[in-house]
């Protein structure tokens, strides 16, 4: 039971990244790898800020715009000094690590005994007895929610809907008389705000920050992606966005119960590794399929 | 009015591999114009689209448009006023959006892409009735995804996307090259009704002879970078698709085919 709610709850935080990654990889076609730092950067902000007592609330939304800030960055590299994406994001990446040890000012950062979203007066008091230890899954599952549901309504305006065209067609974003360049980078702060603030989320359920907890981060993101989108892909009534956020729980779930066979935690790098690469050859296995009955 | 006033490209220059596609390369074309661009494969046709488009950058020389210098003009700026369809049918129309959706998008061309919703549902009707006229059944199609259209239907939906606002050129790249003789000729004569209907300007890259001699009321033929025949009205009226192949021939003759 207590595998199950730590599966469920970090599942979800890292489900507000794969949204984030969902933008980048399937929307735009853009294999961001800025996420391994933005990720972290959420987390050393919040830890600082949250170890000078600051309003733990709020550090959801200056984290979402310092995570929109660089993906801003990565995108200016990527469409104005022309760098292919790929590398505009490894070097965001690269970085970004030397930014959060000089934000976070050394490379571990404890919070305990502080007011976080999860632990301060205002929560305990309206949290009855009996729920507290379910308030933690509570509160990521409605911020989850309700970064889902804007990001449903976002991309059903215009603006949100100019963005799937420039992933889809390139051309359609200039003949619409857009800047496709500017489109990009809208996107690209969108998605690493999501990031970012996924990475707050974090550091305040786990009560640190580390400077290494980015690495990986993009391969749970594509992960949760793939096995979301491919997973569910019948399934109509599902919106995509749901559906990251089921494969990224999914994804979580896989990765616990392979510790649970015996595996040891230094292990995790490698079962991430072997998990992907299986999710993406299934992925394609079925594709194949796919294109064989038709 | 379009004006091309001393038009000079150069492809790979400094290499052994320079090719001169256009030197001095002058061309006007005037309000109510519709051109037809014949010549054979490397003759510049699309090049020239390319250059009024700004998809390419000149080396020397200047466009205008309605007399202004729209030479350093970015591409995506100058396509507010032009509506342009590919060869390529998947060019025009975004895969993975509905029919409906790909309408939305095209309609609000020319206004800010803000924070307000889409596809609005009061909306359906008046798609309705601007598919309908296409005769290809769309109109019943709103919801369906664009990837599971034909070329046809999809090069048809990427025609009047391109012409749903108010612009004042057409450029049309070969829009009728990849698509079926039946299909093609529909394309044809829905881009003349369109044409005519709205009075646009229009400047019409094909291979297809015939169309350029039934279709427009001016005919340009290229060749190394060179209008080598430019017919317009009572002229062109009067011209048989048999000249017209002949001089075509004489210049692949040339050529050494």
């Amino acid at each position: 039971m207590v595998l199950m709610q730590s599966v469920l709850e970090q599942g979800m935080i890292y489900a507000i990244m794969a949204l984030g990654v969902y933008i980048t990889y399937k929307i735009l076609d853009f294999p961001d790898l800025t996420v391994d730092g933005s990720f972290p950067m959420g987390a050393a902000i919040t830890a600082v800020l949250i170890s000078k007592d600051f309003n733990a609330l709020l550090t959801l939304p200056i984290c979402f715009a310092a995570g929109a800030l660089v993906g801003v960055l990565t995108g200016l590299i990527h469409v104005k000094l022309k760098v292919r994406d790929l590398l505009s994001g490894i070097i965001m990446m690269t970085a970004l690590y030397t930014v959060n040890l000089r934000v976070a000012g050394r490379a571990n950062l404890p919070i305990y005994n502080k007011s976080t979203i999860f632990d301060n007066d205002f929560i305990n008091q309206i949290f009855p007895d009996a729920v507290t230890s379910y308030k933690t899954i509570i509160i990521i599952l409605v911020i989850t929610l309700i970064s889902k549901y804007i990001l449903d309504w976002y991309l059903r305006t215009k603006s949100g809907m100019l963005l799937q065209a420039v992933g889809d067609n390139e051309h359609i974003v200039t003949s619409l008389s857009v800047d496709k360049g500017l489109v990009k980078i809208v996107g690209l702060a969108i998605a690493n705000g999501l990031v970012s603030l996924s990475g707050c989320i974090y550091a305040q359920q786990q009560r640190y920050f580390d400077v290494s907890m980015g690495t990986g981060t993009v391969v749970i993101g594509l992960a949760s992606v793939i096995i979301g989108t491919s997973l569910f892909k019948k399934i109509t009534l599902l919106r995509v966005t749901s559906s990251v956020i089921i494969g990224s729980v999914l994804y979580k779930g896989c990765v616990a119960l392979a510790i649970s066979f015996g595996f040891e935690s230094s292990d995790l790098k490698m079962i991430t590794a072997v998990l992907f690469l299986g999710i993406l050859v299934l992925g394609m296995e079925r594709k194949r399929r796919v294109k064989l009955d038709a | 009015m379009l004006e091309l006033k001393g038009i000079y490209k150069y492809y790979n220059p400094g290499t052994v591999n320079e090719m001169c596609l256009f030197q001095d390369f002058n061309l006007q074309v005037e309000d109510g114009e519709f051109v037809a661009v014949v010549g054979s494969n490397g003759s510049g046709k699309t090049s020239m689209l390319n250059v009024i488009c700004g998809s390419i950058d000149l080396d020397s020389g200047s466009i205008w448009i309605n007399k202004n210098d729209i030479t350093h003009v970015k591409e995506y700026k100058r396509l507010n006023k032009i509506g342009r369809v590919y060869q390529n049918p998947t060019m025009g129309t975004c895969p993975s959006m509905t029919i409906m959706e790909n309408m939305a998008l095209a309609e609000n061309k020319g206004r800010p892409y803000n924070l307000g919703l889409c596809v609005h549902k009061k909306q359906k009707e008046k798609y309705q009735n601007l598919l309908r006229p296409l005769n290809l059944g769309l109109e019943d199609k709103l919801d369906v995804k664009v990837e599971t259209l034909s070329g046809g239907q999809r090069q048809a939906m990427a025609l009047l996307m391109s012409t749903l606002t108010p612009i004042e050129f057409l450029i049309l790249d070969e829009h009728t090259a990849a698509l079926d003789p039946k299909t093609a000729e529909i394309n044809m004569q829905l881009t003349d009704k369109i044409v005519k209907d709205k009075k646009l300007t229009s400047i019409m890259v094909t291979h297809n002879l015939r169309y350029a001699i039934e279709y427009g009321n001016r005919i340009i033929m290229m060749h190394q970078g060179e209008i080598i025949l430019d017919k317009k009205g009572k002229e062109k009226e009067d011209l048989k698709i048999n000249e017209v192949l002949d001089i075509f021939n004489k210049i692949s003759i040339e050529c050494g085919n």
